[in-house]
Parts: C-alpha cells; structure tokens; sequence
C-alpha cells in the first residue's frame, strides 16, 4: 500500500473543502471497499478524507411520508429499520442479502453506492482494464465473463455493479443527495450509475470531491409489497450473478395496478426494467404475462462468451419473484 | 504519516503510534502482541479477523487503525478467561466446535455479536417474515455465520454450539 495522510473530518462542510481542488484526495467512510483496493494496489489516494464521522448516521421521516437516510447509515442498521422492513422490504432483504454481517456492520449507505464492479481483471493491477487504467484495454472481452453484463455494456467495458442496495433504491425512485463545492443538488438514483459507453472509468454521474450526505425514499404504497431475490454461486455471501428486486400493486381483478422492477448484477448500473413494467401494467398476473415481461426486457441481451446463461436466469428469477409476490396471501 | 492513537483493548487502554496504513488487525497482532484475532485472507472474505468493535463484530482487517481511535476492542481473549469462559467460549468446546482452531476467535467473536443482534431483533436474508420475531434455528444460524469460514469444515458442530444459546 502507498503511504497516504489521513485527516478526520469534523463536518460534511469541511470534507468538501478538504477534497476541493485535490485529485489524490479520497473519502474513506467503512472503508470496506476502498481499504481493500487500495491493499490491492488499485487505488493509492494520497489523502483520505475520513467522513464516518461526520455523515449523518439517522433515518428520518420525511414530510410526505418518505425516509431519510443519512448517508452514514450502516448498511445492518438500515436493513434492521422497522419502518424500512415494514414499508420497504425489498431494501432490507437486498442489504441482507449482501456481504456479511461483519462488514455489514462498517459498510455505510454512500460506500455501498459507490462500490467499485468485481470485474476480476480490474482488481488484479498486471492485467489490462480499461476502468482502471483507460486506453489499455478491457482483459475481459476476451477472458472469463461469467460474470458480466448482459445489457447497456460497450466493447470498453463488459462490468457490472455489484450492490444489492442500490437495486432495490432503483426500483424505489431513491432521490441522491449530494454535497459539492457548488452547493447541494439531487441526483433521482436512475442518474447516478452510468453505462460504461468510451468512458468505462468513470461509474457515475459524480464529480470529484462530490460527497453524498443522504439517500431520500419517496412515500410509495407500492413498495410495501416487494421482495428481492438474488441468485448466486453459493447461497450466502457471494455476490449475485443476477438479482430482481421487484414491487407489485394488484386490482381487485387482480391485474397489475401498477409494478416496479431493478434487475441486478446484469449491467454496468442496476438496471430498471420499464419495459417488463410496460408490459405488465394493466395484464393479469399469470405465468405468461410474468415471462413476456422477461422477454420483453431481456430480447436486447448481448450475452458474452460464458454468461448466456444470464438470459435465462433473469427470466426464471423475475418470473419466481412476481409469482411470490402475486400469490394469494394463503396460498404462499 | 504516523499518528498517535489509544485503543482499549479487552478493557485496557492501549496508547501506540501507527502508519496510516496499519489495519486494526496489524495494530493488535504486530504492535501490540494480541494475537486472539487471526489473519486469514486480509481481505474481509474470511471472518477470521473478527472482533468487538464498540460491541459489534467486524471484520479489523478492512479496517485503519486511525480511523479506530479510541474504540473498544473485544477480542476473544478478552470475551473471557480460562477458568471462566464466556457462554459461547464453553458451547464451542462442549460440541468440539473447531478442530484446527484458526478460525474459532472469529467464529466466537462473530457469534457473540450475531447473538446480540438477533436478540435485538434483527432479521435475516432467510427470515421468512421480515417483521415477526426472531427465531434462531440452523438456517439462520447458518445464515448469520456465513462471514465465517471454516477450512477444517466443522460447521456442523459450529452450528450445535450456536443453537445451544440461541434465543
Ligand atoms: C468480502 C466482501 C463481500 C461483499 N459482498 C457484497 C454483496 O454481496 N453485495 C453488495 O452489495 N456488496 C458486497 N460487498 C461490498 C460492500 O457492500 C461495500 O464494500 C460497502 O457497501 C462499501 O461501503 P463503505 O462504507 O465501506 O465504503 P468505503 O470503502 O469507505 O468507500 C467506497 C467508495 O465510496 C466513496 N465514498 C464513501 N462514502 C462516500 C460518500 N458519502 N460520498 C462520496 N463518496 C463516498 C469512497 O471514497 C470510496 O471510493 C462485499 C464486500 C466484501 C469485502
Ligand atoms: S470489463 Fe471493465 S472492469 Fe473488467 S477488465 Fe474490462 S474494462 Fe476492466
Ligand atoms: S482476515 Fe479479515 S476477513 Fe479474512
Ligand atoms: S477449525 Fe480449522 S479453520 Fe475452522
């Protein structure tokens, strides 16, 4: 590990002002992901600028019937929440079903944003990787990807990201705040993860020295009935190979009122899947319909050599997600 | 960059200088000889690193030792003595719950804070009803340890012990 300075800040304020204008600079919140690249020699920040302290650690109300969650939550106290797990369980079971339970107890709601793909090339600094060292080259176009994008990837890069937080955030309409030189603006969580396009290194929407204080959750109904699975090579701490979180609303004709659905694990962001939602609003909630919506989201899959498989998985686990979901209470 | 840090450790205000860089873990085993906690992957994927930190587990290997100062640190040494073992300490031993025992400060550490947590009603990813009460049985005892691994497999009898204390 390179020899870094270390500097403890007091308030989000003076974090800003302390990674202004200094490129090597890097917040450290858990440190669960950072420490961790830079032991492997992939990140070498010449400062860390550590806000576990002073990020805001609370969940509140908001007015409209929403939640706050500062962003110095710890991803156990988050899933923990009562008002979370009542009101919107796909995001407790998404944060439980990730990591475990030791670094669940470090890892904050801004770092998990922020966690960088697990693209084995671009954790291992002797191969080529176009995110972490532009222009060299993407190592895994032509290696292993089993575990990479299926949609929205481009020949610089074929990544995905790796949180099951943010999935579930997505399929919520989570509204990022943020904290910048210039001020505070909101980010809708659709616009913070980016597709890799002849950018591949850059996997959000943030500037440098951009620090996100809060995640808001919207007062939404719907989310009150919603789940999220996750498929994975073994059944507990492993990351996902594909991961649905999704939310329904039924009709008394039960057809669907309204449904969210994020898929992760098959693209460089958490994808929001509107065309299965299309697809679904407005049909009865049958097998058919629950696989058309599938095909509809997945027919522009580009699937790489060793993760064809992807396809079918999505399917197979949007179609077992919405049928638990739609299944009369007695008969789950 | 060194910097001055106090770190209570097992009950014992610890004072030491450390290079940013030091983790946690390094600070206890290379600086101040508290080798309970076990160095096994150093990269959070293992478990074996495990400790109390301000009373819940985490992993010390993922984490700086500045960014620490002045926690307390209960490592499995300090959970209890030889002659009087901690609950968790005396449930490994009675169903032989290690065979090699390099990853059983961990494990117990670990199981010390999952017990608390389930005890102040956290859920699981296999709870069934995110809002019902918490019931300890193997899956999600399972469940709960997945953090730690054992290379010796003892599992079975890791998760005998657990079930012995489970709420
Ligand atoms: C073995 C292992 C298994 C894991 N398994 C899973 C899994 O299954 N699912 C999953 O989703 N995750 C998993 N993770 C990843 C884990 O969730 C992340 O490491 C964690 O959420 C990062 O949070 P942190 O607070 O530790 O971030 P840090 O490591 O402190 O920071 C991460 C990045 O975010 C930046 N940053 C942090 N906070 C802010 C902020 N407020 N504003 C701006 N920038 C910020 C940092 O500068 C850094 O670049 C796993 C990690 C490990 C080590
Ligand atoms: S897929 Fe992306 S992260 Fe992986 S090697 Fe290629 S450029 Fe690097
Ligand atoms: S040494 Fe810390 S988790 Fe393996
Ligand atoms: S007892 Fe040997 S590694 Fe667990």
């Amino acid at each position: 590990m390179k020899p870094f300075e270390y500097e403890r800040a007091a308030d989000t304020g003076g974090a800003v002002a302390a990674l202004a204008g200094r490129r090597g600079a890097a917040y450290l919140a858990g440190g669960t992901n950072l420490v961790d690249h830079m032991k492997l020699g992939i990140a070498s920040p010449e400062l860390l600028v550590d806000v576990s302290r002073a990020l805001d650690a609370r969940i509140e109300e908001l007015p409209g019937g929403g939640l706050r969650i500062g962003a110095g939550v710890r991803n156990a106290d988050l899933a923990a929440d009562m008002r979370v797990r009542k009101r919107y369980p796909a995001l407790a079971r998404a944060l439980l079903s990730g990591a475990s339970g030791q670094l669940r107890n470090l890892a904050t709601t801004g770092g998990n944003l922020l966690q960088r793909t697990r693209c084995p090339y671009f954790q291992d600094p002797t191969t080529p990787c176009n995110k972490r060292e532009p222009g060299s080259g993407c190592s895994a176009l032509d290696g292993h990807t089993r575990q990479h994008a299926i949609l929205g990837a481009s020949q610089h890069c074929v990544a995905t990201h790796p949180s099951d937080m943010a999935v579930a955030m997505l399929a919520f309409d989570a509204v990022v705040r943020v904290r910048g030189a210039g001020g505070l603006r909101e980010i809708a969580i659709a616009d913070l993860h980016r597709l890799p396009g002849d950018v591949p290194q850059r996997d959000t929407t943030l500037e440098h020295g951009e620090l996100i204080t809060d995640v808001d959750l919207p007062s939404l109904e719907i989310a009150a009935r919603s789940t999220y699975r996750k498929v994975r090579d073994r059944a507990s701490y492993a990351f996902a190979l594909v991961s649905v979180a999704a939310a329904v609303e039924l009709a008394s004709d039960d057809t669907f009122a309204d449904v969210r659905i994020a898929f992760g694990g098959l693209a460089h962001k958490p994808w929001r899947a509107t065309l299965a939602e299309d697809e679904l609003r407005g049909r009865p909630a049958t097998e058919a319909a629950f696989r058309a919506a599938a095909h509809a989201e997945l027919a522009a899959a580009q699937p790489l050599r060793d993760n064809a498989f992807k396809i079918a998985m999505a399917s197979n686990a949007l179609v077992a997600t919405l049928r638990e979901l739609t299944m009369p209470r007695a008969a789950r | 960059m060194d910097i001055d840090i106090t770190l209570h450790v097992d009950g014992e205000p610890r004072s030491l200088s450390v290079d940013t860089r030091t983790t946690v873990l390094d600070a206890l085993r290379e600086q101040l000889g508290v080798t309970a906690p076990k160095k096994g992957c150093d990269h959070g994927q293992c478990g074996s690193c495990t400790c109390l930190v301000d009373g819940r587990r985490v992993t010390t290997c993922l984490s700086l030792a500045v960014a620490h100062d002045g926690a307390q640190i209960t490592t499995a040494a300090g959970l209890g003595s030889e002659r009087d073992l901690h609950a968790v300490q005396q449930a490994f031993v009675d169903h032989d719950g290690f065979q090699c025992g390099y990853c059983t400060p961990g494990q117990i550490c670990s199981a010390v804070g999952m017990l608390d947590e389930a005890r102040s009603g956290f859920a699981s990813y296999v709870t069934a009803d995110l809002t019902a009460g918490v019931v300890l049985d193997a899956d999600e005892i399972r469940e709960r340890m997945s953090g730690n691994l054992c290379r010796c497999g003892a599992y079975v009898n890791i998760v005998a012990a657990i079930g012995e204390l489970a709420p």
